[in-house]
């Protein structure tokens, strides 16, 4: 297997005062080009953190993440994140959110011209180029989350890095914009890692299935392969034996193995 | 299994379309006569309560003050004293003979120039507290024991280094205005959420490019605050000032008028000074109010 992200024996301990807290313990991960991954976990168990470290937003304590065989360990474009709560500029028009990223990963690249023909293809991609005027404050979460999507991807990001995208959504807006990052995903072949708590949603999008137990000391206690065919249906997939018998691994992995234990 | 539904859904849309079919509907649209009436009323509702009340005190202000040997002037006697500064704001006979309209243009004047210097400096040292966590604790608990000095206390100070009233009273103007926009910029940049710094962090803005993208739009409501205490602030100080430093400048004439007896010129500036005070705070409000329109958090 070819490695594209490598996540290399990251160890993660916060310290505060005299108190020391091992949150992530020996993560070690390897990604695919164009693989979809997806990361799953009780709440508090270090999904975002680790999300963060791929980032570059935190450091590991030890280990490191490696893109391409580099190391990689501040924040950048080749890495977009979609934010859990979208992270739109409000005092930025929509349009103006996307280019932000654009006009400086493409700066030297592309024209003017160019760099807002590259904006308006990717609200395009997201159905919201009729929204480009308008202020995130105008526009429903759903439609927030679209364009935090746009804006990650018109970074022509090599990692597509996705924080709990649909958390915030209602479920019929969720399945709606799950069904476009998986057209998304079909269309434009990118690498993505997201971060999920909902277990329907990690089988239907993902190739492979992180599963990890809980903190403090996180690590990943099994991998799951999804082998089911893409294009996927969400209402086929419903009686799909395959996708039962995934579905099935995962909530035992979850609510058998490692129960989540109440912290506090 | 997809095909049924698709189905079901054409059957119902069709038999809908015939059901209702659709009727070209002019949207009712109120006279124009109408709305010009609820526009008066509206104007009416916060007009006639200050009008009526503004009445109401003159005429209390007549009766009390109309007696014979009462220390202050009446209305009446007020207007009928300054008629002619009232009608002839632009007169001038030199020295400090002038007329009101170029004592309120001085007091102006001194104010648009300390206020703007501690306008730019109070911004970049609240950026550099909000921002750097030693700048805080090396400057804040000299800042909190500055704020307190009452602007005239520095007064004497600043002739004493400066040596001529026009810089001492602009510099008063800057000492006193400059703390709450400092301590505002400051909770503003320190407010901003981490989501905002993350996405800069991903998009790899420059120092510069953060500091006009992000700290300044996010923080643009607490700084206007500030601003807006400030520019309230630095007119009281301004016509205290005056008094003390002499020469053009509302603040002197009033002083100027109370050596020589006119009361009446002090109640009219008085009224200047009140409604170019409010002018002053409206003015960097609206300012506020545009700049940081789709400002507020969603």
């Amino acid at each position: 297997m070819t490695a594209y992200l490598k996540l290399d024996h990251i160890d993660k301990i916060f310290t505060r005062g005299a108190a020391t807290t091992e949150v992530l313990k020996d993560i070690n991960l390897t990604i695919e080009k164009g693989q979809y991954v997806s990361i799953i976990g009780h709440s508090g168990c270090g999904k975002s953190t680790l999300l963060n470290i791929i980032a570059g937003l935190t450091g590991a304590s030890t280990g490191g993440v490696l893109l391409e065989n580099r190391e990689v360990n501040s924040p950048g474009p080749d890495r977009a994140v979609v934010f859990q709560n979208h992270s739109l500029l409000p005092w930025l028009t929509v349009y103006e959110n996307v280019k932000l990223g654009v006009d400086k990963v493409f700066a030297k690249t592309k024209s003017r011209a160019a760099r807002d023909a590259w904006v308006m293809h990717n609200l395009n991609l997201v159905q919201m180029a009729h929204a480009r005027d308008k202020r995130p404050s105008e526009i429903s979460g759903g439609m927030k989350q679209r364009v935090g999507i746009a804006r990650a991807l018109a970074m022509e990001p090599k990692v597509l890095l996705l924080d709990e995208p649909f958390g915030a959504l209602d479920a019929l807006t969720r399945a709606h914009l799950q069904d476009s990052v998986m057209a998304l995903h079909q269309k434009l072949g990118n690498t993505i890692l997201m971060i999920t708590h909902d277990v329907d949603e990690a089988v239907l999008l993902s190739d492979r299935i992180v599963m990890m137990t809980n903190g403090p000391s996180a690590r990943i206690g099994e991998v799951l392969e999804v082998p089911l065919a893409r294009p996927r249906k969400r209402l086929e997939l419903a009686t799909n034996a395959t996708y039962l018998k995934c579905r099935q691994r995962v909530l035992e992995f979850l609510y058998e193995r490692h129960r989540f234990v109440e912290a506090a | 299994m997809n095909m049924p539904a698709t189905k079901i859904e054409l059957e119902t849309a069709t038999s809908a379309a015939s059901a209702a079919p659709v009727v070209a509907m002019t949207p009712k649209r109120p006279p124009r006569s109408e709305a010009y009436v609820r526009m008066a009323r509206e104007l009416a509702v916060r007009v006639i309560p200050p009008l009526v009340v503004v009445a109401l005190l003159t005429l209390v202000w007549e009766l009390v003050c109309r007696r014979a040997g009462s220390a202050l002037p009446p209305p009446s006697k007020v207007f009928k004293d300054t008629k002619e500064l009232i009608l002839d704001p632009f007169f001038d006979h030199g020295g400090i003979d002038k007329g009101l309209f170029w004592h309120l243009s001085a007091s102006l004047q001194r104010v648009a120039f300390g206020y703007s210097l501690s306008a730019i400096a109070g911004i970049a040292l609240g950026v550099l507290v909000g921002q750097s966590v030693w700048a805080m604790r090396g400057l804040d608990p000299l800042f909190q024991v500055l704020r307190t000095i009452p602007p005239l206390a520095w007064l004497p100070l600043s002739l004493a280094a400066f040596r001529d009233g026009q810089p001492s009273a602009i510099f008063v103007i800057f000492i006193t205005s400059i703390w709450p926009i400092i301590i505002n910029t400051a909770v503003g940049i320190r407010n901003i959420p981490q989501d905002y710094r993350n996405v800069a962090a991903v998009v790899q803005l420059n120092p510069l490019e953060f500091f006009a993208k992000i700290m300044i739009p996010a923080a643009a409501p607490y700084i206007f605050t500030g601003l807006r205490i400030g520019i309230g602030l630095s007119w009281l100080a301004i016509i205290a000032a005056e008094m003390l430093i002499g020469g053009v400048g509302i603040g002197f004439f009033i002083w100027d008028a109370w050596n020589s007896s006119h009361i009446s010129e002090i109640i009219l500036a008085l009224f200047y000074v009140g409604i170019v005070g409010f002018v002053l705070d409206r003015l960097i409000a609206g300012l506020g109010k545009f700049v940081t329109r789709g400002t507020a958090l969603n």
